[in-house]
């Protein structure tokens, strides 16, 4: 039973890295670009939600849509202030600009909110569901997480699937110079996708927020980190390997924290993912390209 | 003597003599001003550290720049040059009382240590390619710092003693070395300004003997070219280890000169950021350009200093220098107005 616990505290971890996940291969995939302000995003939702919950006394709901809002447009803002003129640049520089912006936001926070930890409110509801006779608990805030996150594999998927805005996600991610000469717009594609990753980043924050409830201008930098290697790890770009890399990701890192040592979690996950590059170069799902000379 | 310095300034070694010559005007400027006018302590503190930066500048050019691969992990292989150099200074600190051979032992541990480690982890890193391999690297990273965060190293009179994740370690007497999330405390400050202006000449000297070499050529053929280059066959991946190793070796050297420059030292000092600021500092001097890598992490890092009085808005305004300068120098318009400058200004020339 309480292998099943710390597995399925595993899954609501892995179910945030999985979303998290989603912004940068989604960004990945037609930027061509690693966002490290991604992480970023995710502390500014969590403050939105905060000072709207406890400062501004909005209901759960408003507050997690005003969250969700604000990291979208604060996504597009940058993307189209910051790295829409590097379009044609090398990828080096946009990263540089990306760890700018990130540093920019951090900053930022810190002399908006000050530098200080804050205990972020109980938005979602905090009982816990308990199964066979009180043996397993497992809290709604589990079950909210995992299943927020198949919801939003199964719309992100059907989105990219069935509509045109999807097909042209595609098509960019394809051949960016074809994409343009079917008439499709680039830059408009680009800041859709930035908006959508933003705005899961918010959906994230919420989510990381209320399972460690603690709020400070450095938050989004480790989960960033990791959701990034999950994105790898499940192949970079593509949305299914997003999912599957984070849901990994977060199995194993709290079951090393449980058998293992929760002081040596980081160094296994990272071990786990350079073995598994090793066996398969790019990724768990991701697509081998063949270089033609 | 004009052909010595027609030598010198050739198209060949121009790079290489305004490198030296920069480096050596620098150290003697800052020596007469620190003896003469006098310096103030901030100052005095911040030219060790200068030097560990421009040294791993300089080392991760020769990754990213001119072997062409990104790397999010050097300061990993500072942390193993730099707990390696504690620990030998720290052991050593009766068997050998003088401070400069004691030194030069530290970094020399340092970086064999930190070269080995370059070794192993470049068998992984260069199966793999593009950003496979930079997430490689920032593993790696992040493995170093959690494996040092959790080792308790201690010497008494009955010898070495070691622990690890849980500090175990009784000693009768005798001293700690590094205590897990703790890292180094009490160590010796044995650095010095002069040790670091050497340890730059030296890989200074070192990079550029290479990239003159024909290894060096090897290893910007496979930059440019991976499979042109094994056409007329260039072993990529063995050019390509062997700037990986030169660059950690390097970098544990750096890291070593860092670490006897503090009295205690942190393992979280060498995270993610700080391998991000190195990389920072190598793309502001421009991707395989030494010069430049050496003036980029002068001013970069002396920047925040001078932004002190702006107090809690000097990091922001770093954020925004970074920013700004990456729009300027990918600016279209800007390299057309520039462009029409110096045609404008070579057409004078050619009339005259």
């Amino acid at each position: 039973m309480t292998f099943l616990t710390y597995l399925i505290s595993g899954l609501a971890l892995g179910s945030v890295y999985a979303i998290i996940a989603l912004g940068y291969t989604m960004v990945y995939g037609i930027a061509k670009m690693l966002n490290f302000a991604h992480g970023d995003i995710i502390m500014a939702g969590g403050y939105v939600a905060f000072y709207a919950f406890s400062r501004f006394g909005l209901p759960g709901g408003l507050c997690i849509i005003l969250s969700i809002l604000f990291s979208t447009i604060l996504g597009v803002v940058i993307e189209r202030l910051a790295y829409k003129p590097l379009r044609q640049a090398s990828s080096l520089s946009v990263l540089i600009t990306a760890i700018g912006v990130s540093y920019f936001l951090e900053n930022a926070a810190q002399l908006m909110f000050g530098s200080d930890t804050k205990i972020f409110p109980t938005i979602l509801t905090d009982g816990s569901l308990k199964l066979f006779d009180g043996q397993l608990t497992i809290s709604y805030l589990t079950i909210i997480t995992i299943v927020t996150c198949i919801v939003i594999m199964a719309g992100l998927t059907s989105f990219i699937n069935k509509t045109k805005i999807g097909k042209a996600m595609r098509a960019c991610a394809e051949d960016k110079g074809a994409a343009q000469l079917m008439g499709i717009n680039i830059n408009t594609t680009i800041s859709i996708t930035f908006a959508i990753g933003s705005g899961l980043a918010a959906i994230a924050a919420i989510l990381l927020c209320s399972t460690y409830p603690s709020l400070s201008p450095t938050l989004g930098s480790m989960p960033g980190i990791k959701a990034f290697t999950a994105a790898v790890f499940g192949g970079i770009g593509s949305i299914p390997g997003a999912l599957l890399g984070g849901l990994l990701l977060g199995i194993i890192e709290n079951l090393t924290k449980a058998y293992i040592s929760t002081q040596l979690s980081d160094a296994i996950v990272f071990t786990v993912l350079i073995v598994v590059l090793l066996i398969k170069p790019t990724g768990l799902l991701g697509k081998k390209e063949n270089v033609k000379v | 003597m004009k052909n010595i310095f027609n030598n010198l300034f050739s198209k060949k070694n121009r790079s290489r003599t305004i490198s030296f010559l920069m480096v050596i005007v620098a150290y003697i400027l800052i020596e007469v001003i620190m003896n003469t006018v006098g310096m103030s302590r901030l100052f005095k503190s911040l030219l060790v550290p200068v030097c560990c930066y421009i040294i791993l500048g300089l080392s991760l050019n020769l990754v990213v720049g001119i072997s062409g691969e990104l790397s999010l992990g050097h300061a990993g292989f500072m942390a193993i040059g730099a707990f390696t150099a504690v620990c030998v200074s720290g052991f050593c600190a009766q068997s050998i009382p003088n401070d400069i051979l004691r030194l030069a032992l530290s970094v020399l541990c340092g970086s064999i240590v930190s070269g080995i480690f370059g070794f192993i982890i470049s068998v992984p890193v260069l199966k793999l390619s593009g950003d496979y391999l930079a997430i490689v690297t920032l593993a790696f990273g992040q493995i170093i710092k959690s494996l040092i965060n959790n080792v308790y190293l201690g010497f008494d009179s009955r010898g070495m003693q070691f622990s690890f994740v849980t500090n175990e370690l009784k000693l009768e007497g005798g001293k700690m070395l590094l205590s897990g999330p703790m890292g180094a405390t009490d160590t010796a400050k044995i650095s010095n300004f002069t040790s670091g202006f050497v340890l730059i000449l030296f890989t200074l000297y070192v990079i550029y003997s290479l990239i003159n070499s024909k290894y060096g050529r090897a290893i910007m053929a496979a930059r440019d070219n991976r499979i042109a280059a094994e056409s007329i066959g260039v072993d990529i991946s063995k050019t390509k280890t062997l700037a990986f190793v030169i660059s950690s070796v390097l970098a544990g050297m750096a890291g070593a000169l860092y670490a006897l420059n503090y009295s205690t030292l942190q393992p979280a000092k060498f995270d993610f950021n700080t391998s991000i600021l190195i990389l920072v500092y190598v793309v502001f001097g421009g991707l395989g350009n030494i010069n430049g890598t050496i003036i980029a992490t002068t001013v970069l890092y002396i920047l925040p200093e001078l932004l002190r009085s702006l107090q809690d808005y000097r990091m922001l305004m770093y954020a925004i220098v970074l920013i700004v300068v990456m729009q300027i120098t990918n600016s279209a318009t800007l390299k057309q107005t520039l462009e029409k400058t110096t045609k404008r200004f070579f057409k004078k020339g050619e009339a005259q």
